[in-house]
């Protein structure tokens, strides 16, 4: 069943033409960021599909994003400058880090899209204004989507976005809860595979393999030894090879905050009267990208107190190279970890990532976590 | 060849005075019972200029570079913060002014002056982030940032009631905040004349910058660098209002009186993002082939007012608005000015950038294009690849070459020479006796 996850990462532009042969009058928007509220776009019968890169060396990005920009947002742009997202019908960012909006703009550039959106999602999610600046910003929004769709997006199309969004994030956080457990019934690459695919994937098809999945884990044993319980956090990380390998040396990732993790759907929209308010509620108040956490950084206690729920020895904080928003927080997060006895490995990763190096990296940090368990 | 006449220019020595009080009162403010505040020069700056007449600021992107231009200090700056674990590939200003709030230096001698209060606006990543590690590295100063990320101006975007109302909202609530950290009264109508001083100085540097397209060019960039610095360093006051009207009257007599930059002009380039600030003698070096920096996005549009019109494709004034009567008027129209910032267009879309650097080529006459691949700003360096390419496309000679406005390290000086002197060959250029 879990299988199901790993296919759909590795199958996606398949999965997204089959998906069009079957939805003929479908439109599949891509879209850059997870602050883009999908909510909306299900309400239009749209499949929303997140961009995300290959992990393959690429040649093609050179002449458009100076190279001091983050890996990921590179990786992203080859996609598209190498046709592999030829099916989308438009292309979509909720306003995040610089790095990415860069690859968003160079992409509508150069890659013609029926229809683009750039939505001016707040910097700020702690300012009183931002949920009202937010819901004006979801009004425009619809507008746009509406007259591309040429039909309305009524209050019960939004209601079933809701829904089929909530769902899947119900179900997920389920999921999650479940690798509490010790050992856990899934490995942090099942789960990464999990979310990411929920991200690739229409939500209707992935609700239902994750309610088959959530009556099969109360059964379901690893066929290896836990090793030691971690933590990722960090960066955008979908690199699935680096996460096989450090489980493979002793230690299952049991919690995550990755916007490919945890931090994509932590939170469901709560039905409050206004629609557009709710969503916009939903998302200011969700735990924040580091680009948005500020003046209070309010991502340290959140982040210790997955660490603690999930009874954690350590964690490795990625951080994409280049990537600011996460530079800036990585001390502070880090001192704030460790202070609370959660030792931390800091890792770089780039497109690729130098998995012997690393190995070595994190077999020491295990054994440094693990020295207690020796008297 | 001709020669033009020149002179030097009138305005300087104010200019450094200027700069220097500026530096000077900031530190000494406590000692009359005033206030010190901190935050980047695009924070809104007329703001906290409605607690009272004794309120000073230090504006952390120009202290930044103040930093740069002194490269042991700076480098010593860099590896305080490096030591703290920040990367090196961080904002080299806000890696500049970490390393002297850590090493508790300030670039103009003594201890660094801890400001009461920070105050700030966010465009690019760094902005708030910034302040959130001041404020932390001081034990906790109060800590205020303002959101302007709501999109583009006109032509490119609108500025809608909803976009205003978040600005102008913030800055009311900012006002209610300050009064409380610092226990003062706000007084409306001094914030009211600061904003319309703000509203002069940002006007009338993009006057003086369109006074520029004069052949010859009646300044060069290098020199523009000490004085549109003035619109961040105090540019609500109205002693850099008042200093502006003074330079643009001179611009205007030399530009009649055909009064050169550089007295051999013959080349007419534009630059673009921060220069390496350790590094300013490639614009001399430049200059002996006879080709003069005649400004950029950047240095026009950093923080003044010049405005794109799609129609005529040209870039020309916006009209300062009429005085507003209240603090709330004054609030709207201060966040809708500020959101026509030439450069902060380019956070939303490089393109919008590259028809502003298109425009300006054509109206500024100029001959080539070099971009400072600027590995220290990642917001200056935000889409400028495709600037390049659309300048091309446009049919303007493009150079870049890479370096770092405050992180020496990164400027391979050889290496961009030999590139300095390759785009000059290409443009036809030689080094003059």
């Amino acid at each position: 069943m879990l299988e199901m996850f790993n296919e759909w990462v590795e199958s996606r532009h398949e999965y997204a033409h089959q998906w069009k042969k079957k939805n003929p009058e479908g439109r599949i928007i891509g879209y850059f960021c997870t602050y883009v509220p999908e909510e909306i776009l299900y309400a239009g019968n749209i499949l929303p599909i997140r961009i995300l890169g290959s992990h393959e060396p690429q040649n093609v990005t050179e002449p458009h994003i100076f190279g001091m920009y983050c890996p990921f947002c590179r990786d992203c742009l080859a996609q598209g400058l190498e046709g592999r997202y030829d099916y989308i019908d438009g292309l979509m960012i909720a306003q995040s880090c610089l790095h990415i909006r860069q690859a968003y703009a160079s992409w509508i550039l150069h890659i013609p899209v029926d229809y683009q959106y750039y939505l001016p999602m707040p910097c700020s999610t702690q300012t009183t204004g931002s949920i009202r600046f937010l819901v004006g910003e979801y009004l425009e929004f619809k507008k746009s989507l509406e007259k591309w769709l040429r039909g309305s997006i009524s209050n019960e199309d939004l209601d079933r976005g809701i829904r089929i969004m909530n769902q899947n994030r119900r179900l997920m956080r389920q999921i999650y809860e479940e690798r509490k457990r010790n050992p856990p019934p899934l490995t942090g690459l099942e789960a990464m595979e999990m979310v990411v695919s929920s991200q690739l994937i229409d939500k209707t098809e992935h609700n239902r393999i994750l309610e088959d999945v959530l009556k099969l884990l109360p059964n379901r044993k690893l066929d290896r030894p836990q090793g030691k319980r971690l933590m990722i956090l960090g960066s955008e990380n979908d690199d699935r090879i680096f996460v096989k390998m450090v489980e493979s040396v002793g230690s299952t990732i049991v919690i995550d905050d990755h916007c490919t993790g945890s931090r994509y759907f932590w939170q469901e929209v709560e039905p409050n009267g206004d629609r557009l308010t709710s969503i916009a509620t939903r998302y200011i108040g969700r735990p924040p990208c580091p680009s948005k956490d500020w003046p209070e950084r309010k991502r340290l206690d959140y982040v210790l107190e997955l660490a603690k729920a999930w009874d954690v020895s350590g964690a490795i904080i990625i951080q994409q190279k280049f990537c600011d928003p996460h530079e800036m927080d990585i001390p502070a997060q880090k001192k704030y970890l460790n202070e609370h006895g959660i030792p931390t490995l800091i890792l770089e990763l780039d497109v690729t990532v130098p998995v012997g190096q690393f190995r070595i990296r994190v077999e020491a940090f295990l054994e440094m976590i693990g020295q207690e368990d020796l008297f | 060849m001709e020669r033009y006449k020149t002179e030097p220019l009138k305005c300087w020595q104010k200019a450094k005075e200027l700069r220097e009080s500026y530096y000077r009162n900031y530190v000494a403010a406590h000692e009359k019972g005033g206030i010190r505040w901190a935050g980047s020069g695009w924070a809104f700056d007329s703001v906290p200029m409605g607690l009272g007449d004794d309120v000073y600021s230090l504006t952390s992107e120009p202290y930044g570079a103040a930093v740069a231009s002194d490269p042991k200090f700076s480098l010593e700056c860099l590896e305080a913060a490096e030591k703290v674990g920040f990367a090196r590939d961080l904002c080299a200003y806000m890696r500049n002014y970490w390393g002297s709030v850590i090493l508790d230096k300030y670039a103009f001698g003594g201890p660094f002056p801890k400001p009461d209060f920070l105050w700030t606006a966010h465009i690019c990543c760094s902005h708030s982030k910034w302040y959130q590690v001041v404020s932390e590295l001081e034990g906790g100063i109060p800590y205020r940032s303002i959101d302007v990320s709501v999109g583009p101006a006109p032509p490119f975007g609108e500025i809608t009631e909803n976009k205003i109302n978040y600005v102008a909202g913030q800055l009311l609530d900012g006002i209610e905040w300050m009064q409380k950290v610092t226990g003062r009264r706000f007084d409306d109508e001094k914030f009211i004349n600061a904003t319309m001083n703000h509203f002069r100085s940002t006007s009338v540097w993009g006057e003086i910058s369109l006074l520029n397209q004069a052949v010859p060019a009646p300044i060069d960039e290098k020199s523009m660098y000490s004085l549109y610095v003035l619109t961040m360093l105090g540019g609500a006051t109205k002693a850099v209002a008042d200093f502006y009207d003074e330079v643009k009257e001179e611009m205007e007599d030399r530009v009649k009186r055909k009064i050169a930059a550089l007295d051999t002009e013959r080349c007419r380039v534009m630059s673009d993002s921060q220069p390496p600030w350790a590094f300013l003698k490639i614009f001399r070096y430049l200059e002996s082939f006879g080709c003069v920096f005649i400004g950029s996005i950047y240095t026009f549009g950093l923080k003044g007012i010049l405005v794109y019109d799609d129609k005529t494709e040209t870039l020309g004034l916006r009209a300062i608005p009429k005085r507003p009567k209240t603090r709330e008027e004054a609030c709207r129209a201060l966040a809708e000015w500020q959101l026509y910032i030439p450069l902060y267009q380019h956070f939303y879309n490089p393109d919008f950038k590259s028809r502003l650097m298109i425009v300006l080529a054509r109206q500024w006459k100029v001959n080539g294009v070099i971009l400072h691949l600027n590995r220290g700003c990642e917001g200056t360096a935000l889409g400028i690849m495709e600037n390049r390419l659309a300048l091309q496309k446009a049919g303007f000679p493009v150079m870049t070459y890479e370096g770092n406005m405050g992180d020496e390290r990164e400027f391979d000086e050889p290496r961009a020479m030999a590139r300095f002197d390759a785009f000059m060959e290409l443009l036809g250029l030689r080094e003059l006796d």
